[in-house]
């Protein structure tokens, strides 16, 4: 379980995020949606804890993320945005030292690279260098990476941008196919995302909770039925007001 | 340990990886030995050591050490990396000191294949070879100071080319600090002891003592508080700036 209570984080005199508080639970598959600079990429980074939160409390799997942070990052793995790894590494490379990190080893290591090689269709590209690789390809790369230690806890920023619909709709079966038992917190702007992948939806708006329920009770909000209508009307009245 | 290990070999394998360290190696062999042969007069002095060796070193790291470190952290925080890094189960300390000794091994690694200057040394003469050894060491830590500095640095900018000005910058004042001329325009009016503090401070005056075949403690703490100092330095500017 992750819970957040009242999380703010201030850059100088910039509040990003401004008071969140949330619990998941395992089994639900969290979308955060938001404009850009809404506050979704910062409280993510506070939650795998890249970043210090200004003040609030973060627990993952009962672990406070700011007191024993080792034990709260081995149960998370996270999917930054743009989907950093090492360009000179080839990903066979790459996810041999995650493996060595996460403390992979035996045959259930070997098992777990091979699973997440098959599972994300990396075995084409698996010795050439990741800055050689398309965009396509180096997300994949990144979920792998995410994913190999197999987490109680998934947390993915933007995860299926710059996949073409075909990868696109591969990585969300791959989602809802690992979230029974697991909780996964996803970032995006595309709001069909949502309605595909996710059993319920955050919308944050100026480092706020602006909406947080099911997708369908989001659409049901519109009257034309449409979820892009619903956002808009939601992220732009907080905007006014 | 054991991250500390798993972040050592990642990195050093990345220099091997790309042309960075056939490049360093091979400039790095061909200035030393330049200098050794044609500045340094290595035949012509006609003394079996290898002084004109080891008296270019604080001048051939100053451009080649921050050459090495500027991509250490500038890169990470430039490719988003950092964040990947950070976020799984390591501490910061490990990450600082695992790309650090990886650095190190790297230019011990330089420094190693010079060795047939040593050999060639012993065919024409009989060195001391103590003292030779005891110069190695020196090298090998005036190295470590240096890349402690450029590691630091490094952390402070997403730009590689601003971390290898500034850590050339700074590594220049370590430097010079023990020469004459900068001591003689503190002497004329600071208090002696802040002349010694100064000129304690400088990376010539403990490298010296070293290569002359003295292996004082005292030397082998400075380097190593100022490896450490630098470190700690380091990962405190990390945490202050992987935000931006």
């Amino acid at each position: 379980m992750i819970e957040i209570e009242n999380l703010v984080k201030k850059f100088g005199p910039f509040t990003a995020v401004d008071g969140i508080s949330f619990k998941v639970e395992a089994g639900q598959v969290l979308g955060f949606l938001g404009p850009n600079g809404a506050g979704k990429s910062t409280t993510m980074k506070m939650i795998t804890g890249f970043l210090a939160p200004t003040s609030g409390k973060i627990s993952v799997c009962g672990h406070a993320v700011n007191g024993d942070a080792r034990a709260a990052k081995r149960q998370m793995g996270y999917l930054p945005e743009g989907a950093p790894a090492y360009g000179e590494m080839t990903p066979a490379q790459f996810l041999q030292f995650i493996a060595d990190v996460r403390g992979l080893s035996g045959s259930h290591r070997t098992e777990r690279i091979a699973t997440v090689i098959e599972q994300l269709h990396l075995d084409r590209v698996i010795n050439q260098p990741i800055e050689t690789l398309s965009k396509g390809f180096k997300r994949r790369v990144g979920l792998a990476q995410a994913i190999l230690h197999d987490p109680k806890v998934l947390i993915m920023d933007e995860p299926t941008d710059g996949l073409d619909p075909n990868q696109k709709h591969e990585v969300r079966e791959l989602i809802k196919g690992m979230a029974q038992d697991k909780i996964v917190v996803i970032s995006t702007h595309i709001l069909s995302e949502v309605d595909a992948v996710c059993t319920r939806a955050i919308i944050i708006t100026n480092g706020r909770i602006v909406a947080d329920e099911t997708p369908q009770e989001l659409i049901a909000r519109s009257p034309s039925g449409k979820l892009d209508d619903v956002f808009r009307e939601i992220t732009l009245a907080e905007h006014l007001s | 340990m054991k991250n500390i290990a798993i972040i050592f070999k990642r990195e050093l394998a990345s220099y091997f990886a790309t042309p960075v360290a056939y490049v360093f190696i091979v400039i790095f062999l061909v200035l030393s030995g330049a200098l050794t042969f044609h500045i340094g007069a290595f035949f012509e002095r006609g003394q079996a050591d290898l002084a004109p060796f080891f008296n270019f070193h604080p001048w051939l790291y100053l451009f080649l050490v921050p050459a090495i470190s500027m991509r250490l952290w500038a890169e990470e925080r430039k490719s988003g990396n950092i964040e990947l890094l950070l976020t799984l189960p390591i501490s910061m300390i490990e990450a600082v000191i695992g790309k650090f000794l990886a650095a190190w091994l790297f230019t011990a690694i330089a420094l190693f294949l010079t060795f047939p200057l040593w050999i060639t040394v012993n065919y024409l003469g009989s060195p001391d070879n103590g003292v030779i050894f005891a110069a190695y060491i020196g090298s090998l830590l005036m190295a470590g100071g240096f890349l402690a500095i450029g590691a630091c640095i490094s952390a402070t900018t997403k730009n590689q080319v601003i971390a290898f000005i500034i850590s050339v910058v700074i590594c220049f004042a370590f430097l010079l600090s023990g020469f004459s001329i900068v001591l003689d325009f503190f002497r004329g009016w600071a208090p002696q002891y802040v002349v010694d503090a100064i000129a304690s401070l400088s990376f010539l005056t403990h490298f010296s003592s070293i290569s002359k075949g003295v292996i004082d403690l005292r030397d082998i703490v400075y380097f190593a508080s100022l490896i450490a100092v630098w470190l700690y330095a380091n990962a405190v500017v990390i945490e202050m700036k992987k935000a931006s």
